[in-house]
């Protein structure tokens, strides 16, 4: 991959006060914690990981939704360069317009009020967009083809719908502004199977149409393994693991990811109880362990893991790894 | 097995302003005591208006049919749960008897409460727990559900925890009361699956520690492989396919839990494209005649499938299907 990174992230971190803790200091949630990362333009970036290790946070961060409290993020699409963490009013404005979100929740997300029609117009209402209701209406009609909605589904509202076309709505809606970037938060969860794989595909194709860039956070790492390039993995605040999806899957080197795509749970009954459990206590983001950030729970930790946080590792191949005993631990499972 | 829970003819109408609409049409099922059925469909299918009918938590639209019949039973005697009205009638069931994780953490808890004190309200409302055991209870159950730090996420509002952990926090609580039944809709949609993996080993504990029995309400076929005893699959508000859950996840007889199975993104090749189901559920104001799949199956028969309601056959041992593939020439 050569291509020069969409979304280029220093080092981010995003922290949280918290109320209360008593007496001294104020205990703070490290929700992003020195965090590096590019996403390539034009790619399917996965992030997956742990509950509450940041992923969220750190899609809102993309966007700048949460205030940053250390690092840079910056987004360069060839037409315009911004680092976020100074952005203007007026350049932030028109951020808005190339980095957008596309919703968890089908049901919640949208107005029951509006039309259909009027949901997905909103954005270039609101930003400005366009001047007359015609123009409006001809940038509606041809998102909300793309998505799969007629004439007649415009007409209607959002309530008559199922949840898969409440999830091509609320796509349009992300899509109308002609956005560059899109944070996509669990929107295939809240969907069942046979919808999700309708959606999967809707995304893939708008995707390659209109050369998208994706951040796409899951938590269902098959759906991560089809749809993503690029997948990113989050323990902590902090990203473990970074690869190509096929190297990924095929040979997952951090001890957490090991373990994460251990225990998807197969469809065949009968490999009940048969998945790799962590032991072990689950770390506080307010008070997160000394060292490596898993090895309250690393089956492998060894004493180094308990002292000295481990760098992400460039192994080649664009994978890079934190894990002080990666390369040892290669020669073990070949055995 | 004991029995736990009788479902007859559940049927469930919601008045709305562009008209009636079925959401539920003439289900009936069972549950024993510790049996873990796994409940699963299509998006709108019905899954979550069933499961809040076993509590009556239906909103004041909802008309049940005349024929509904829903019975817990308990070690007391059976309750009939269609006759309960007032609140303190209700009282038995909600929280007590039937705990629920709702589909939508953020509406299950108020937002200007902190988790803690709705954890500690609703354990005293239920059990004659002082407030200090209420709390210390509370506190422990986070610890299960996999919540570090749980006494400082006690005193924290929904808002501020992920969306895996308001999760976890609604989880803890309706298993603090220790329920007979408890109705779980889609409880792990939001967790890792190591995460998940621990929750469920959690509520299994509690299966078989209580007898507890659960209806758990999901998309994701994993989990059911994994977890239940039974599945029971929902369309367009009809029961179409229930059975052992090795049955039907080997051998689904019902073109749409066929579908269902295939429209799994596998894991051992990343090269099959995803294939889903074609075509859209129709709107509940507008249900099919006949088979309620008609309009998107593709072995539908011509001339039947349009017009008559399949009826349940058995495929093998407790394994029915609604379907006339099955039933052409079967009368029973
Ligand atoms: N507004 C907030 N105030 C305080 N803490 C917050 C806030 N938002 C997030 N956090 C904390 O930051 C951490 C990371 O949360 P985040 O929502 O980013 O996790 P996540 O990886 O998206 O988790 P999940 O998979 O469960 O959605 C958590 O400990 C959470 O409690
Ligand atoms: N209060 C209500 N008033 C009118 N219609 C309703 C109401 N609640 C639910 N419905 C309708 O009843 C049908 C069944 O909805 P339900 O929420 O049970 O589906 P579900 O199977 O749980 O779907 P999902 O998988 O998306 O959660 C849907 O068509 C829904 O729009
Ligand atoms: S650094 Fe140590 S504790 Fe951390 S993952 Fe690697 S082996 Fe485990
Ligand atoms: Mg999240
Ligand atoms: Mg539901």
């Amino acid at each position: 991959m050569s291509e020069k990174p969409l979304i280029s992230v220093r080092d981010l971190s995003v922290h949280f006060g918290l109320r209360g803790g008593g007496f001294g200091k104020k205990p703070v949630v490290r929700a992003v914690d020195s965090v590096d990362l590019d996403i390539e333009a034009g790619s399917f970036f996965g992030l997956v990981g742990e509950s509450g290790s940041g992923k969220t946070t750190l899609g809102r961060a993309l966007l700048r939704a949460v205030p940053i409290t250390r690092g840079a993020v910056t987004y360069d699409d060839g037409e315009v360069r911004y680092d976020l963490t100074t952005i203007q009013k007026a350049e932030l404005k028109d951020y808005r317009t190339r980095a957008q979100l596309i919703f968890q929740d089908p049901y919640a997300a949208l107005s029951p009020r509006m039309t259909v029609r009027d949901i997905i117009a909103e954005p270039l209402e609101v930003m400005g967009l366009t001047r007359t209701r015609e123009e409006t209406d001809v940038r509606v009609r041809k998102i909300a083809e793309k998505c799969r909605l007629n004439l007649e589904h415009l007409r209607r509202f959002p309530h008559a719908f199922s949840g898969g076309q409440r999830q091509r709505i609320s796509i349009a809606r992300a899509l109308v502004s002609k956005p560059r970037f899109i944070v996509a938060d669990e929107s295939v969860a809240a969907l069942d199977v046979s919808i999700q794989a309708d959606v999967l595909n809707l995304l893939k194709s708008i995707q390659q149409e209109m050369g998208l860039t994706f951040l796409f956070i899951s938590h269902d790492l098959s759906v991560v393994a089809h749809i993503c390039d690029h997948v990113a993995v989050m323990y902590l605040g902090r990203l473990v693991e970074t690869a190509p999806t096929r190297q990924l899957f095929a040979a997952p080197k951090h001890p957490y990811t090991k373990a994460l795509l251990s225990a998807i749970p197969s469809l065949d009954p009968d490999d009940r109880g048969k998945t790799q459990k962590l032991e072990g206590e689950i770390p506080s983001p307010t008070n997160p362990p000394p060292g490596c950030k898993f090895q309250t729970r690393c089956p492998v930790a060894i004493d180094i893991c308990r002292k000295q946080e481990p760098k992400l590792d460039h192994a080649g191949n664009n994978h890079n790894i934190a894990c002080h005993r990666w390369q040892e631990l290669l020669e073990t499972d070949t055995k | 097995m004991n029995r736990l829970l009788d479902v007859e003819n559940l049927t469930l109408q919601f008045d709305t302003d562009e008209g009636r609409i079925t959401a539920v049409d003439n289900v009936s099922f069972t549950l024993g005591a510790g049996e873990v059925m796994g409940l699963v469909g299509e998006s709108g299918s019905g899954k979550s208006v069933t499961a809040k009918s076993l509590m009556k938590l239906n909103p004041d639209n909802a008309i049940y049919g005349d024929e509904t019949k829903i019975i817990l039973h308990l070690d007391g005697g059976p309750v009939d749960i269609m006759s309960l009205h007032t609140s303190s009638d209700l009282k038995v069931i909600r929280g007590g008897a039937i705990s629920m994780i709702f589909q939508e953490p953020m509406a299950s808890f108020a937002p200007a409460i902190t988790i803690g004190n709705q954890m500690v309200e609703q354990l005293q409302i239920h059990t004659d727990m002082t407030a200090k055991k209420a709390q210390e209870l509370s506190i422990e159950m986070l610890a299960r559900v996999g919540i570090s730090d749980a006494s400082t996420r006690f005193k924290q509002f929904a808002f501020e925890l992920s969306g895996g952990m308001r999760q976890r926090a609604m989880i803890a609580m309706a298993l603090s009361t220790k329920p007979k039944l408890l109705i779980a809709d889609e409880p792990t949609t939001a967790l890792d699956v190591t995460i998940q993996a621990q929750v469920i080993d959690l509520m299994k504990d509690l299966v078989s520690e209580f007898g507890m029995g659960i209806i758990f309400i999901t998309h994701d076929l994993g989990v059911i492989a994994q977890t239940a005893d039974s599945v029971a699959v929902m369309y367009l508000g009809r029961l179409v396919e229930q059975g052992p859950v090795r049955e039907v996840i080997r051998t689904p007889a019902h073109p749409y839990t066929k579908g269902l199975i295939a429209a799994l993104p596998q894991l051992d090749d990343l090269d099959v494209p995803l294939t889903p189901i074609p075509g859209d559920i129709p709107s509940p104001l507008e249900r099919p005649p006949g088979c309620v799949f008609n309009t998107r199956c593709a072995v539908a028969i011509e001339g039947l499938c349009t017009r008559e309601i399949p009826l349940f056959t058995q495929v093998a041992q407790k394994h029915q299907v609604a379907c006339h593939l099955y039933s052409e020439g079967d009368d029973k």
